[in-house]
């Protein structure tokens, strides 16, 4: 099946040229010009995954990134002329999965899509459980399904990836190259700023005191492991 | 219960405010000589009155007592020797009107001269020696002093007394004293000092409240002046100064007023400049990088069809990959400087354990090494190598120090060093090339420099890497260091403090490396790179020029003559030798003085 991508650009040349190389790729592109429109166009498109221009006229990238995030846990990805880590960090939060600075190269990017569309082909049968006796959280693999303490918790897929990633192997502490590698599908280690800003997403929905965390603890130096009963 | 303070407390408190508070001082300082004048002053005035009163009281006696003494003169010499009456007699001579004066006040007395044995027993009053002795001596005298003559006389009190010698024929030489009493005059004394010590003090103490008034008039807008600008120097830009008035302080005030002005304004202009210099460096980052997304797309949709195309269109799509990749490595870093510039960079430090970065940066440049066919060889310490550091920048100054090393090795072995010490971790990155130039280990840290224009290049490099590392190193408070010596290769030194913030004493590696030959005919000397005692490297730091000798310049050479085949060895006078190496010590680079490094000619050796 050929995944549908919205993209949200004001730059018709820019527009244009990612459409040629997506068709090529086999996606299925869309284009919207302005954030004003691009609500509009995502409820309309229903896409896979969409690629958000941080600078966009009318409504700012971000405010069309949290609003999509509302709706929906799609995956987005920012295409960003900035690197700063404000600027980055600030995306991030308002619920972008990844990130790729311009100019990038065509490569890159299908492989950043490629790495947050590929999920849940051969997932065989697997019930994981962490968290301390009083916040347990339960995930059902396959249903991508997250329980927490029994009531249900709304993650996004890349939430769920990291959950599962540190859940699977706990109290193995996680490096955050390891974790970019196997999350976000980087091969050569690439910004650490996008596992702390999710992992701070993920202990915001999971953990009773975000700023005490018991279910994904810190290691100091070293990265992230997840905590035990 | 109060307690009371310690002495030396009290002591150390009173040095505090007099050092610190201007009124006090000013107070003190007033008072003090204020109250001497006027104590001097009474002093003065009370003993002028006083000399004036007696003065008077002397010039009137005076003829009383020269009447008077000839007159006793004359009836004392009626008395004979061995009166038996004798006393009587001398009573009723002293107390006759023409002897005595009409002043009832006065006491007369007579006394028999030092010399004279034959008058015994006529009393004595206690009249000092001196004044007898000069009575005796001269005839007549007078002086001043305190006498008391007994019951009914009002005690010890102070006398004018003349004195006469009187020569009798039957007494012999007797003396006759005048005492007039002084204490008229004294009390008149009294009582001008006294009318003089009330004033005076009153003087003191109203002087002493207009000077506290007075400095505190000045002292307070001072005090004012002194809490506004330091408001101002923590940020408060709007702190103002009130003004009333058109006095001084007035002007004080409002010209400090206007500094606050001009300062707010300027520094409000260079806030803007800042900020508009950010936000230029950001819109042309994004002006810029749209438009190169699509172009750098488009050209790698035409590199991908490259073997369908006509060879000369496929070469040049080959070429425009190529310069893409190095426009926007210039672009990126470009920005990252004019970041550094706007003093926009900030520092993202967290503990980090060295060893894995550096192992990480040389993997990454493994391709680019075999490429060039240059061994990278990596000395990580077994033990974890923790920091606070930036992991993106500390990246980027490894990827930078080992690509340039892999860029100028020309195929010799690159070595990479990490090593920690006490509050510091270091890596040296050290090559076997073509090495550095007198002057250039500073050099290479300019932008857009290039070791040799001349010279093709190999690498795309930007010639930025180096002045983004230099500042990356900064923003972490560590330094970036260079050595280099012709034909000897180079090496580049990063150190960084283990805890953000702190400061750099030294490095735990050297920066001249240990396997650096200096020219070995050179007279071995305690200072020499080679011999050099462990704590060298301490010695080198840069931020401690004092230690080092100075360094001669590079035309050294030129004076030197060059002698081919020869044994130039020892052609070469020592002094020469030993500026060799005295030069080849000094190539270490620093921020401080411009570096020397030796000549190919005294290295061949």
């Amino acid at each position: 099946m050929r995944a549908r991508v919205l993209v949200v650009d004001d730059d018709p040349a820019l527009a244009e040229m990612l459409g040629i190389v997506l068709r090529s790729e086999g996606f299925l592109p869309s284009f919207v010009a302005d954030g004003e429109r691009a609500l509009a166009a995502f409820r309309e498109a229903r896409p896979d995954i969409v690629l958000l221009d941080l600078m966009l006229p009318g409504m700012s990238g971000i405010d069309v990134c949290r609003a999509i995030r509302a709706e929906a846990g799609v995956p987005i990805v920012m295409l960003t002329a900035k690197s700063d880590t404000v600027d980055v960090v600030l995306g991030l939060e308002s619920g972008a999965d990844d990130y790729v600075v311009k100019p990038f190269k065509p490569k890159e990017l299908v492989a950043r899509m490629r790495a947050r569309l590929r999920r849940g082909e051969d997932v065989a049968p697997e019930l994981l459980t962490i968290g301390p006796g009083g916040n347990q959280i339960t995930i059902d693999v396959p249903a991508h399904t997250v329980l927490r303490n029994g009531d249900e918790v709304k993650l996004t897929p890349l939430e769920f990836d990291l959950l599962v990633a540190l859940a699977r192997k706990p109290r193995q502490v996680f490096t955050r190259e390891v974790l970019l590698e196997q999350v976000w599908g980087y091969r050569h280690a690439a910004d650490t700023r996008l596992v702390n800003v999710h992992v701070q997403r993920l202990r915001a929905k999971i953990e009773p005191d975000p700023e005490r965390p018991e279910v994904i603890l810190t290691v100091r130096g070293v990265g992230y492991k997840a905590g035990t009963a | 219960m109060l307690r009371t303070p310690r002495p030396a407390s009290l002591l150390a408190n009173a040095r505090r405010a007099w050092r610190q508070s201007l009124q006090l001082r000013v107070i003190t300082i007033t008072l003090a000589s204020s109250g001497a004048l006027v104590l001097t002053f009474g002093l003065v005035v009370g003993g002028l009155i006083t000399n004036g009163l007696v003065n008077a009281k002397t010039g009137s006696e005076l003829q009383v007592v020269r009447d008077g003494s000839a007159s006793a003169s004359a009836q004392l010499g009626l008395i004979i020797f061995n009166d038996p009456q004798l006393n009587s007699r001398v009573d009723s001579v002293l107390k006759s009107p023409s002897v005595v004066g009409r002043d009832q006040e006065v006491t007369l007395a007579l006394l028999p001269d030092p010399s004279n044995t034959r008058l015994d027993d006529l009393e004595h009053i206690g009249l000092p020696d001196e004044l007898t002795g000069a009575v005796h001596d001269m005839g007549f005298a007078q002086q001043r002093t305190y006498l008391d003559l007994g019951p009914g006389t009002g005690g010890r009190k102070l006398y004018l007394v003349f004195g006469r010698e009187l020569d009798q024929a039957y007494l012999g030489k007797v003396q006759l004293f005048y005492l007039y009493p002084l204490d008229d005059v004294v009390q008149q004394a009294d009582l001008v000092s006294n009318t003089i010590a009330i004033t005076g003090v009153a003087l003191v103490l109203m002087l002493g409240l207009v000077v506290f008034f007075v400095t505190r008039l000045v002292v307070s807008p001072v005090r004012v002046a002194a809490r506004t600008a330091q408001r101002l120097s923590n940020g408060l830009l709007d702190q103002r100064m009130e003004v009333t008035g058109e006095d001084d302080l007035a002007a004080l005030a409002a010209s400090f007023n206007q500094m606050a002005e001009n300062l707010q304004r300027h520094i409000l202009r260079l806030e803007d400049m800042s900020r508009l210099q950010r936000r230029f460096t950001s819109d042309v980052s994004h002006e810029l990088r749209t438009p190169l997304t699509t172009v750098r797309m488009a050209a790698d949709l035409i590199f991908n069809t490259r073997e369908d195309l006509d060879p000369v269109v496929a070469r040049s799509a080959e070429l425009l990959q190529t310069e893409l990749d190095r426009f926007e490595g210039l672009l990126a870093e470009l920005l990252e400087i004019s970041r550094f510039d706007a003093g926009f960079a900030a520092l993202d430090a967290e503990p980090a354990n060295l060893g894995p970065l550096v192992e990480r940066a040389v993997d990454r440049l493994r391709s680019v090494a075999e490429r060039a066919g240059v061994e990278v060889e990596v000395d990580v310490p077994a033990d974890p190598v923790v920091a606070e550091v930036d992991v993106r920048r500390v990246e980027r100054i490894l990827r930078n120090l080992i690509g340039n090393a892999i860029e100028h090795s020309e195929g010799r072995p690159v070595l990479v060093r990490l090593a920690a010490r006490e509050g510091a971790a270091a890596v040296t990155v050290r090559d076997h090339g073509v090495g550095l130039k007198p002057g250039e280990e500073k050099l290479v840290f300019n932008r857009f420099w290039r070791a040799d224009p001349s010279r093709a290049r190999q690498t795309g490099g930007t010639g930025l890497g180096l002045s983004i590392s230099a500042e990356d190193a900064r923003l972490h408070g560590g330094w970036l260091e260079a050595w280099g010596a012709p034909g000897q290769g180079a090496q580049f030194r990063l150190t960084v403090p283990a805890r953000a913030g702190d400061r750099l004493v030294s490095s735990p590696l050297r920066l001249v490396p240990t396997d650096f030959r200096p020219p070995v005919d050179a007279e071995p000397e305690p200072w020499s790179a080679s011999a050099a005692p462990a704590d060298e490297f301490d010695r080198l730091d840069p931020h401690r020029p004092a230690s080092r000798p100075p360094a001669p310049r590079a035309r050294d050479t030129a004076e030197r003559p060059s002698s081919p085949g020869k044994s130039g060895k020892t052609a070469r006078s020592g002094g020469a030798a030993a500026r060799a190496l005295r030069a080849a010590r000094s190539t270490v680079a620093d921020r401080g003085e411009p570096p020397v490094a030796v000549e190919p000619g005294d290295v061949d050796a």
